[in-house]
Order: structure tokens, then sequence, then C-alpha cells
């Protein structure tokens, strides 16, 4: 299957900070990346949907990022409400969920898929 | 509704007004139609704090009653005017002014007067008492022209007046009858530290003196000549040679009386009419009169519950420890302070290097404790007294109870050993009992139990012994008392500071790499990047520091609600330039921006998308401004008025001072925000006193206010020194800053960080003033190499091009974002709600 989804270059690797959320414009939607480093060095891209459904407002982007409980999470700016960035879901009110995206590295670029 | 009760309350000094108090707590005081009488021109002050007047000549701070507190409850009251008159045959209160008041209840609550033994001489002028402001503003007028004051009476009382004179800038000196100071309460060997520690502050103690005669001085107005042949010369002279009730109506009105006066009553206060109670320094129970403000409340109590039949209290004696500060020394009384009990035991530790004695006085098996007498450090009283009321058990070699423990432990009490009854706050005659309640209601905090009981907010002898119920309570619900700051870091915000300064730590993986788990949080992160900016000051856009920082400090705006941002340039002490106003006024013209003056005293522009921040700021910072720091948990304002330099009533130049001190603490990153307020003179326009800090000028200089808060929980700020010149003004907000950087709590403001302090404002003032911990001169260094690295963050970002990459909503577009979408109010932008977006985009 994952041969088949359409994949769209983004933006450099280096572009994207460490632990520094982005906001890419993908097919008329705003998407978050974010790339999480562990003290080991290990980096992991993560993209999930820019709008906070609790302020209304695109800014998932400029959250904080880190771990709860095991997941690593996204903190709202506006309200602090967390986002499992693997999952999208709100850990706070679990009715509540971010779409995610698939998103990858090809050699030094960043790319999203639907 | 049912006839009124008619109740009169004579005396409207502080056991009158928390009777008041009590009653309408007991939410019966709409049944009662309530007139009260008050001799003195003011209504009810707060007695036990007299000498705080001195400080401020100010009655706001020792004024009792608030919040229109009579109006508000209806309750009639008439000051300056005395009852002069009981006619208990017709039930009828005579007045000075020729009020009649009939009634049907009867509340006693005249209080006490001043002894003055009938020495030759006591009718002199410039001869005074120590009970009223109006007594005060007579001595405060007479010491203008006086170089030497004399207080005969070493008591308690005494003691406090000598204080007050010595403040008035006179050489003062303590008259005692007895062979010691405060004889009633402390033993021999007490009283002679206790003398000794005076008479280093510059008191002169005289004891066993005997005044016979008052007459012409040689060398000032007034000579004693006592029993022994000796005289002293002296230009005024305070008795505080005892009480004695003030008990004429009960006289004339045939009431039963004490021998030596005082109005008899019984353990529900009642005197012999059944219609009407005495309660405190009038009232006679068991052949005592209590001279304490304790007591009193307690009588207040039994007399609403009997009156109201709301409660069963009734007034049992009470027990007459205390403990205080005089003249700043520590001094404790507990139970049988002499050893009088037959076959007590007693054991002493004397240290005079610190000038410190502690005696305990225990029961002959070493079982009990009878009584205790702490001077110079009264730590253990709290404990102590605990073990004496409750009568719990000692443990063996009871003087372990007294003596310095080598590790710093302590020795004291286990407070889940303390019954429920156990009255922890006897000012307020609060229990454990109400500590628990307060906990389970959901208290879990010093400053909510304050709130709610009231506990340790008198004296705050008990605030050691309260805070160790409230966390024991805690510990029991299952309230994990977790004080860590976040799943990542067992420690405290406190903890982690002392980490990264000590070690050095300059990073956030550093600090998480040796001392925390996990990637971090939105907890755990600002407040590191927070305190390494307290310590280092490195620029919050530093590549390892701004992934840790909040929106707000990244891009160094105010996020609003739908994700633009404010800007907000300094303006400090609120003093503009035309030219300034008019670059304000066209750079919101040209990016459309919302303009508003704010309540600091300078102008944010909202609605800037991140984008547009770097070119906004390239124009404020080429006209001169720096940023504001309104996004950090930083010094944001320094407010002011005009001062000295334009206005007619101005004492000191309080708008210098303000820019001062703005430009000075400008970028200090604390655990929450800061704000100064500056006043030229005592009308207070700049209101000060509801900052964190409030300067307000004297004609000596400045008086120094800290801890104040508007906002959720307005508090205002105490009075931390007097008469400051300039630099000793900044040597001790230096201090105090620092010194709140480092041990307050996150996101906790300065009002909190204060009501949460053991020791209170006292003990803030021997960090501060006393260099008790030996910090002041690091403390002031910190500060300085704050001040010495401070940098304008803004024009630092848009002059790096790495900086100023982040400041585009996309990273693979120029677009801005769509949802911001602005409509027009009072003529100008606000963000549009959302029925008004899909409006504004279907129209596109």
């Amino acid at each position: 299957m994952t041969n088949q989804k359409q994949w769209q270059d983004i933006c450099k690797t280096g572009e994207i900070l460490p632990n520094i959320g982005v906001c890419a414009l993908f097919e008329g939607q705003q998407v978050a990346i974010f790339k999480i480093a562990d003290s080991s060095g290990t980096e992991q891209l993560f993209a999930i949907n820019n709008y906070c459904p609790f302020s209304e407002s695109n800014t998932i982007s400029r959250g904080l990022v880190g771990s709860l409980a095991g997941k690593i999470v996204v903190a709202s700016p506006l309200y602090k409400q967390h986002f499992d960035l693997s999952t999208g879901i709100c850990l706070e009110d679990s009715t509540v969920s971010l779409d995610i995206y698939p998103v990858r590295i090809e050699g030094d670029t960043v790319q999203l898929a639907a | 509704m049912s006839k009124k009760i008619k109740l009169v309350v004579i005396g409207n000094g502080p056991v009158g007004h928390n009777f008041l108090e009590y009653l309408v707590d007991s939410g019966k005081a709409d049944h009662y139609q309530v007139t009260v009488f008050g001799e003195e021109p003011l209504p009810a002050y707060d007695r036990v704090h007299l000498t705080a007047w001195f400080k401020t000549q100010s009655v706001d701070d020792i004024n009792m009653v608030h919040d229109n507190f009579y109006g508000k409850n209806n309750f009639t009251l008439h000051i300056g005017n005395k009852a002069t008159k009981i006619d208990r045959e017709n039930k009828v209160v005579h007045s000075e002014s020729g009020l009649e008041v009939s009634y049907d209840k009867i509340i006693l609550a005249t209080g006490s007067f001043p002894f003055v033994p009938p020495v030759p001489g006591h009718e002199r002028d410039n001869i005074f008492v120590y009970r009223t402001i109006e007594d005060l503003e007579k001595i405060t007028e007479a010491a203008k022209t006086a170089k030497v004051g004399t207080v005969i009476g070493g008591g308690l009382l005494g003691l406090e007046a000598a204080k007050a004179v010595m403040d008035l800038g006179l050489k003062t000196h303590v008259v005692e009858f007895a062979p010691r100071l405060m004889a009633v309460q402390i033993d021999g060997g007490g009283g002679a530290m206790l003398s000794k520690k005076i008479q280093d502050l510059g008191v002169s103690v005289h004891t066993n003196k005997n005044t016979q005669n008052i007459g012409d001085g040689n060398e000032a107005v007034h000579k004693m000549s006592f029993a022994d042949g000796s005289e002293l010369e002296t230009d005024i002279i305070v008795f505080s040679a005892g009480i004695r009730p003030r008990d004429e109506l009960g006289h004339s009105s045939d009431l039963q009386m004490g021998e030596r006066g005082g109005i008899v009553i019984n353990n529900n206060t009642l005197t012999s009419d059944k219609d009407i109670y005495a309660i405190g320094e009038v009232a006679l129970w068991n052949n005592k009169i209590f001279g304490l403000i304790a007591p009193g409340n307690a009588m207040a109590h039994a007399a609403v519950d009997h009156l109201t039949g709301t409660g069963t209290s009734e007034f049992a004696g009470a027990d007459m420890s205390t403990k205080l500060k005089l003249m700043g020394v520590d001094v404790a009384s507990i139970g049988d302070a002499h050893g009088n009990t037959p076959n007590s035991r007693s054991y002493t530790y004397v240290n005079d290097r610190e000038e410190v004695y502690k005696k305990i006085v225990v029961s002959e098996d070493d079982k009990y404790l009878l009584g205790a007498v702490l001077i110079g450090d009264a730590a253990e009283y709290g404990s102590l007294l605990q073990f004496m009321l409750n009568k719990i058990e000692l443990p063996a070699e009871p003087e372990g109870l007294i003596l310095p423990s080598i590790d710093g432990s302590s020795s004291g009490i286990g407070v889940d050993a303390l019954p429920d009854s156990a009255q922890l706050c006897s000012c307020l005659n609060v229990t454990k009992g109400d500590i628990i309640e307060a906990v389970e209601a959901g208290a879990t905090d010093m400053a909510a139990i304050k709130s709610c009981t009231k506990a340790a907010t008198g004296c705050g002898g008990c605030a050691a012994l309260v805070t160790q119920v409230l966390n024991c309570e805690l510990e029991k619900l299952g309230v994990e008392v977790n004080t860590d700051l976040c799943e990542h870091f067992a420690y405290t915000r406190q903890d982690l500071y002392n980490i990264i300064r000590i070690e050095k730590i300059k990073s956030f993986a550093e600090l998480l790499d040796k001392h925390g788990t996990g990637l971090g949080c939105d907890i755990c992160k600002p407040t590191a990047a927070n305190i390494l900016a307290s310590c280092w000051n490195d620029h919050v856009l530093e590549s390892n520091l701004q992934g840790l920082q909040d929106t707000n400090d990244f891009y160094m705006g105010n996020m609003q609600k739908d994700g633009t941002y404010s800007v907000v340039p300094r303006i400090a002490g609120g003093e503009i330039t035309p030219e300034k106003l008019i670059v304000l006024g066209e750079v919101a013209k040209e990016y459309g921006l919302y303009t508003k003056i704010t309540g600091g005293q300078r102008i944010d522009l909202f609605g800037a998308r991140v984008e547009q921040l770097p070119p906004i700021w390239r124009k404020l910072v080429d006209a001169g401004f720096e940023t504001g720091h309104a996004y950090g948990k930083s010094l944001r304002t320094v407010k002011s008025c005009v001062g000295s330099t334009w206005c007619r009533y101005g004492v000191q130049d309080s708008m210098g001072l303000a820019i001062t001190l703005e430009n000075r603490y400008k970028g200090l990153r604390s655990p929450h925000k800061i704000k100064f307020g500056v006043s030229g003179c005592t009308r207070e326009c700049a209101e000060a006193q509801s900052k964190d800090f409030g300067i307000i000028a004297t004609e000596n200089g400045w008086n120094l206010y800290v801890c104040g808060n508007g906002g959720m929980k307005p508090r205002h700020a105490d009075l931390f020194a007097s008469d400051l010149d300039d630099k000793l003004l900044i040597q001790y907000i230096d201090r105090i800053c620092m010194f709140y950087v480092r041990t307050a709590d996150r996101l906790q403001r300065t009002s909190v960080w204060m009501d949460n302090m053991e020791g209170g404002l006292e003990y803030l003032k021997s960090v501060i003033i006393d260099d008790k911990l030996g910090l002041a001169a690091e403390l002031e260094q910190e500060m300085l190499n704050v001040v010495d690295t401070y940098q304008c963050e803004w024009k630092t970002t848009i002059d790096d091009p790495e900086k100023m990459k982040r400041f585009t909503h996309f990273i693979n577009s120029d677009k801005a974002d769509n949802n911001v979408i602005f409509t027009t109010e009072r003529e100008q932008i606000r963000p549009a709600f959302a029925g008004e977006k899909s409006l504004a985009i279907e129209v596109k």
C-alpha cells in the first residue's frame, strides 16, 4: 500500500530543527511537522494537523513537544491540551483528535503524503 | 419577620469588634438590631500591633474594620461617643452625647486603662501612657523636641513602648520595679539574657528601681528619683505599669464586681445580670483579668454562642503562654515558666555567643511539660506549647527538645500525635481539627489554609506547626505531597535552580541527561529555560535554548487567541517623547494593528502575524525602542507618577527612580512576572502597594513595600523598610529579587511566595537586611551579572539572519495563515468570530 502513496516534497531536513515544530502547506491544509530527538540523538518525524480545535486557531506547530507517560506529545500553545503525536488523540479529552499524516525523509528532503 | 432583639455593644476595641465579626459568622446577625458605642474617635483598630502605627503613622495598617463591615451588616456605630450609664430598670443605655438606646441585651467590652501609680509628679506635662492612637500621637509630637525618653514598666507592653520611643530617635531607658524584665512571664536567667540583648540594641535597662518622685530636671525636663537614691533625667516619660479594667459602668449599675475591680462573669461570660455580658479585659473570670487578645476573643466566642444558641463554647480560662518579638528579640513564655510546681524539674540551655536562653520545666517524673522560657530563639515554641496543652508524653531525656541538634534535624513533636482539639493558632483559635477540615475541603497549601481558617494570620508564631499539620494531613488523604516539578524531574523548582547554578549547567539536554528522564514537557522546558536565563542570561533564541521556550518567548510576543502576537515596546516609567509616540502610531497604521494603552503605562499593538514581527521590530528598534518583555516571566513595568518634578505634592523624583529601576531590572527572568510602582508622595498615585515592589517617597527618602499584588487575589504589599536612600533601596531590591528567583515555586508571584514563607516578612527582613543566611553579597553579585549582560532580545534577533528564519507561517510557502481574519470595531481591527469568518471566506 505504502508504495501507492503520493509523496510530496516539503522542505530540506536541515530546515526542521530538533524538537521545534514547523508548519507546512500541504494540499491546501496546514500540517505541523516535528522532528523529535532524544538524548541518544535518535530522530523521529511526526506530522499532525496544525489546527487546534480548542482555540480554533492554526497554532499546533508552535507548541512545545515532550513526553508524557511514555507518549510523545505536543502541547497546544494557547490552552495547553496535549496531543499524542503518534495517534493525534488529545490526552485531556479522548473524544478530540487531530488528523495525522505520513511523513518521511527521502535523501535530504522531508516528504508528506495524504 | 419577628421583632429584632435590641443588642447594645459598649466598647469598640479589638474584642468588641471581634464579637461582632463572630456574630456575623454565626449567621444570626440579622436577628439583632445592633448599636455600638465606642469612646475613641476611630473605629476598632488592632491595639496589639500599635507599634506598627509608628512605622507609617497610618491607621490603615492596623484598622480592623474592612469592607464597610458596619454599614453592610446594618450595625449602628457611634464612635467618639462614650456610654455613660446603664439604666437596668428601664433597660436603656445613655451616652455622653445624650443618646438613649433601649436594649434587650448588652455586651460590655470596655477594656482597660493603663495604670499610673500615684508617684508624686505623675501629673506633670510630657508624661504619657501607651494604649491608644491618640497616646501615640501625643508621644510623637513631644518627641520632636525631646532627646531622652523613659518607659516606666519593663513588662511586655513597656518593652513595646520602649521600642516605639527608640524608633522616634530618643535615647531610651526602661525602668522596672522588679529585679528583671517581664517578671511575670520569664525567669531570672531569661530576664538577664533579655536585658543583655535589649541593652545591645542601645536601650538602657534599670531594674530594681522604685520611682519615688518626678520633679524638674537640670539637663532634661524631668528628674526621676528612685528609692535607692539614684536619679535619672529624661524629657518624656511613658507609664506602662499594668492595666486596670474599665469597669465604671459595672459599678454604677450595681453588677457584681471583684474586690479589686473587674466585672464578674461566668463561663458563658454572663454578668450577675442575665441580660448583660462582659468580655475582654473588663471581665473578671475566676478572680482573674486576662490582658491578652486570645482570651478576649475566646470570651467573645462564648458570648456569641450563648447569646445566639449557635454553639456551645464556654470560657474556661486561658493559657497565658505567649510568643512575641520585642525589638527584634524572640521571647516566649509557656505555662509554669518559673517552675513553681512542687518537685518540678528544669533543664536550661544557655549560649552566650548566640545570646540564646532556653529552659523547660517538666513534671517530677520527666513525663510532662509544665512550662518553658525561650529568649533569643523561640523556634520550639509551637511544639513545646502542644506538649503542654495536650499533655503529650515527653521523649526520654526531654532536654533534647531545647538542645541544638548537631545534624540540623528537629527533635520537635510529631504533629500526628496531636489530638484534633489541639489549638494550633491561639490568636485566632484555630484547632488542628479546623486545619484537617480545610484540607478535606481542598486546601493544599499555606495560602489556602490562611484564607479559609485564618490560622497563622495573627502573630504568625504557629506557621511552622500549621505547615506540618497540613503536609501530614495531605499525605494521609493520599494527596501525595509531591513537589516534583513534573514527571521528568523529581525535584522542585528551587532544587533545579540550585542544581543548575552549582553544577553550572548551561542546557536543558545536560540537565535532563544528568538529573531527569524522558523528553521533557511544556512544564519543565520553560521552567528550565527560565532558570537558565536567571542564572546565565543567554539570549532566549540561542540554539540550545530556543526549543525550550513557550511560544511567547519563542516569538518574543504574546500569542493572542487567533494565533497572532502583540507587540509591546518598553516605555520605561511610562515616559515617552512625542517623536516616539508618532513612531508607534505610524507602525500601527502601516501594519493595521489594534492599539491600546495598558495599565502598566505603555502601549500594546495587537494583531501582528509572525511574518510581520521582524519588520515591525526593525522600525521600532531603529526609532530607539527596546523589547518590553511583556511575553516573559520577567520585569514588566515600573508604574510611576510624575513626582516632585511636576507635582506640587511630590517630595521625591519618582519619575527618575522609576526609569532607573526599570532599566536596571529589565530582562531579568524570574519565576513569574514582576511589577513595580513608584509614587512621589504618600498620595500613592502609582498604586505602588499593589505591586511586587512598591516604592513610596517620604520626606527622607523611600519606603519600600514588597509582595503586593492586584489581579486575581489582591494583596497589599508589606512595608519592608523605611526612609531608604537610593543606594540602599536598590541594594535591598537586588537581594529580594534574587532571593525570590532562587526560592520561589514555578509561576509563583511574590505575594503567594510571601504567604507561604515560613517566618514571613520578619524572616525576609532577617535574610535581606541582617543577612542571616550570609547570602547578601552572592545575591547582589548574581543580580549584577544579569544587569551587566542585558541585551534587547529583539535587536539581537533582527540583526541575526539565522534567528530570523523562524518568522514565517509556512516552511514551504510565503502565504499567510488564512484563518487569521479581522473585522472592524470602533474604528480598529479585532479577530473575527467563527460566524463572521465563514462569511468572510465566502465573500472571497
